[in-house]
C-alpha cells in the first residue's frame, strides 16, 4: 500500500497535464461551432504543442537567465498546483502542504516571473503586457482571496481537501454565501485565465492583448511550455471551482473503482465548464481596459457580500 | 418539506434577491435593468409561495400569483413599451460612479444588519434572519432612486424598494392580510400607469427624461 500515495499523485498530475490541452481544444471546438465555423478538432492544441517542441529556440541577444528560466518555472508551478488541488481524490498526500492561500500565492509567483520575463527583453510590447497583467492581478488577487475566505468560513478551514470533504458530507447545501462566492469566483477566473471580457486569448492585435503581449518574444520549446502552462491554468481554475463548489464525485475512498468514477465525473464537469466559458465568450464582447477596474471591483464586492451574508443569513 | 429546509431555501432566495438588487445598482442599460427587476419579482413570487406552503397560509398563494402576474409580466412589459416609445434604451447616466454606489450599497447592508440585529434576537420565526436582507433591499432601492438621473430608472428603483418591503412582509410576518396586499398591488399598478403618463408629459415638455432638466423650471424668477 506504500505505492498508493505516489501512484495517486502521478495520476493527478498526469490527469492535469494530459487533460489540459484536450480541455483547451474542447473550448476552441465549441467556440468554432457556436460561431458557425468548422473546428480543427479536439486535439489541435496537442498538435500545436508537439510542433512547438520540435522547433528551435530563438533567443534575443540581451535575454538574461530570467527569460530562459521563466517557462520552466511557470510550467513547474502549474504541475505543483495540480498535485495539491483534489482533482480525483480527497486523500492526497501533498494536500496538507498547501492550503488555498498558498495556491493563490503560487499563481502569483508564476505571474510575477512571466511579467519579469516580459520586461527582460526590453521590447515595448513586453513591458506593456507586463504592466497590464500586474494591474489586473492587483485587482483580482484580493477578490480571489475574499471569495476563498467566504468558502472557508462555511467549512471552517482553508485546506481545499477538507473543504471538499465538508461539502461532500452535505452540511453545506444551499448556502446563501456560496451563491455570491460562485459568482465572484467566475468573474475572477475569467480575469485570471485571460478569457474574453478581460483578455482575448486568440488575438495578437497590439492594442488589446495582455497575456500574449508578455510572451511575444518566446519561441520553440519555451513557448510550448508557456502555452501548455496557460492551458493548465485554465484547467486548474476549472478544477479549483469544481473542488470548491461542485465537488460531488471526487473520490473519498482508496480504491480504483472510485478513482475511475471520479475521473468520469471530472470529464463531465469539465465539459460543462467548457460550455459555460464558451457561452460567456460568445455572448460578451471584450471590455475596454479601463472598465476592468469596475469588473473586478464588482467581483470583490460580490465576495464581500458573500462574507456578509454568511454572518447575516447563516 | 421540512421547516429547516424551507428556512434554508428562504435565506438562499434572500441572498439572490440581494444579488439582483446589487446587479441593478451595477447595471448600465435600461433593458438589463428591467430584466433584473423581472427576475427579482420571480424570486419574490417563489419565496412567497414557499412561505405560504410552510406556514399553511393559503392566501399567500394568491399573493404569489399576483406578484408573478404583476411584477414579472405586466410591469416589465409596460416599462419595455415605455422605453421603446420614448426611445430611451441607451446607457443610463449616473450621478455617483458605479463602484462608489456599490460601496455605499455594501455599507447599507452592514447598516441594516446592525439595525435588525435586536429584532432578530426577539423573533422566534424560522425566516427571521432574512429581515436584514429585506431592509437592505429597501435601502438599496432608495439609493438607486437617489443616484440615478433618469426618471424611468428612478421608478425602477421605487419598484425595487417596494419589492424589498414585500419581501420583509412575507418573511417577517408570514405576509400581510390579503386585503392589504390586493390594495398594494393595485396601488403599484395604478402608480405605474400614472408614471407612464407623467413620462410622456415630461418628455414632451423637456424632450428628455433627465430630471436635472427640471432645474430649469425655477430659473425665470
Amino acid at each position: 500500500m506504500n505505492a498508493w500515495p505516489v501512484f495517486l499523485e502521478v495520476l493527478q498530475i498526469a490527469a492535469l497535464a494530459a487533460v489540459a490541452p484536450v480541455f483547451a481544444g474542447w473550448v476552441k471546438m465549441l467556440k468554432c461551432w457556436f460561431q458557425g465555423r468548422t473546428s480543427p478538432g479536439l486535439l489541435q492544441p496537442v498538435r500545436d504543442l508537439r510542433k512547438l517542441f520540435a522547433k528551435d529556440v530563438v533567443l534575443a541577444e540581451n535575454a538574461s537567465w530570467v527569460f530562459r528560466f521563466a517557462p520552466y518555472l511557470v510550467f513547474g508551478v502549474a504541475l505543483l498546483i495540480g498535485g495539491v488541488i483534489p482533482i480525483l481524490s480527497v486523500d492526497l498526500p501533498l494536500a496538507p502542504t498547501a492550503d488555498v492561500i498558498v495556491i493563490v500565492g503560487l499563481f502569483a509567483v508564476a505571474r510575477f516571473f512571466t511579467a519579469l520575463a516580459g520586461l527582460d527583453i526590453g521590447t515595448a510590447f513586453g513591458g506593456m503586457g507586463s504592466s497590464r497583467e500586474m494591474t489586473i492581478a492587483s485587482l483580482a488577487e484580493p477578490a480571489m482571496l475574499m471569495a476563498i475566505f467566504t468558502i472557508s468560513l462555511g467549512s471552517a478551514t482553508t485546506s481545499l481537501a477538507q473543504i471538499v470533504s465538508s461539502i461532500q458530507s452535505g452540511q453545506l447545501l444551499l448556502r446563501p454565501s456560496f451563491a455570491f462566492a460562485v459568482l465572484a469566483f467566475v468573474l475572477i477566473a475569467l480575469a485570471e485565465t485571460g478569457r474574453i471580457p478581460v483578455d482575448n486569448p486568440a488575438t495578437h492585435l497590439e492594442l488589446t492583448m495582455i497575456h500574449e503581449a508578455m510572451i511575444l518574444e518566446y519561441s520553440g520549446r519555451h513557448l510550448a511550455l508557456i502555452e501548455w502552462a496557460g492551458m493548465m491554468k485554465l484547467a486548474l481554475f476549472a478544477y479549483l471551482g469544481i473542488a470548491a463548489f461542485f465537488p460531488w464525485g471526487i473520490a473519498a475512498s482508496r480504491d480504483l473503482r472510485a478513482l475511475g468514477l471520479a475521473f468520469a465525473a471530472m470529464l463531465l464537469k469539465l465539459a460543462a465548464v467548457g460550455l459555460g466559458i464558451v457561452l460567456i465568450e460568445t455572448g460578451l464582447a471584450k471590455m475596454r481596459i479601463f472598465r476592468l477596474t469596475e469588473f473586478l471591483g464588482a467581483a470583490f464586492l460580490m465576495a464581500t457580500l458573500g462574507m456578509l451574508s454568511f454572518f447575516i443569513l447563516e | 418539506m421540512t421547516l429547516e429546509l424551507a428556512a434554508k431555501i428562504n435565506s438562499f432566495l434572500a441572498a439572490l434577491v440581494l444579488l439582483t438588487a446589487f446587479a441593478m445598482l451595477a447595471q448600465r442599460r435600461m433593458n438589463g435593468l428591467i430584466h433584473l427587476f423581472a427576475w427579482q419579482g420571480l424570486l419574490l413570487s417563489v419565496n412567497t409561495a414557499i412561505v405560504g406552503f410552510v406556514a399553511a397560509r393559503h392566501h399567500l398563494y394568491i399573493s404569489s400569483l399576483l406578484t408573478l402576474g404583476l411584477k414579472v409580466v405586466l410591469l416589465p412589459y409596460i416599462l419595455q413599451v415605455l422605453i421603446r416609445r420614448l426611445k430611451i434604451h441607451k446607457e443610463i447616466e449616473v450621478v455617483v460612479n458605479i463602484p462608489m454606489t456599490m460601496m455605499i450599497g455594501i455599507g447599507l447592508v452592514v447598516f441594516s444588519y446592525q439595525l435588525t440585529a435586536p429584532i432578530i434576537e426577539l423573533s422566534t420565526m424560522v425566516t427571521r434572519s432574512t429581515l436584514a436582507v429585506a431592509l437592505a433591499t429597501v435601502l438599496i432601492g432608495l439609493l438607486m432612486m437617489i443616484t440615478r438621473r433618469h426618471a424611468v430608472t428612478q421608478i425602477i428603483g421605487f419598484l425595487a424598494l417596494e419589492n424589498g418591503l414585500f419581501f420583509a412582509a412575507t418573511s417577517a410576518t408570514y405576509g400581510m392580510p390579503l386585503v392589504v396586499e390586493l390594495g398594494v398591488a393595485l396601488d403599484i399598478l395604478i402608480a405605474a400607469f400614472i408614471f407612464g403618463i407623467f413620462f410622456f408629459h415630461i418628455h414632451a415638455t423637456f424632450e428628455s427624461l433627465d430630471v436635472e432638466q427640471m432645474a430649469h423650471l425655477k430659473e425665470n424668477d
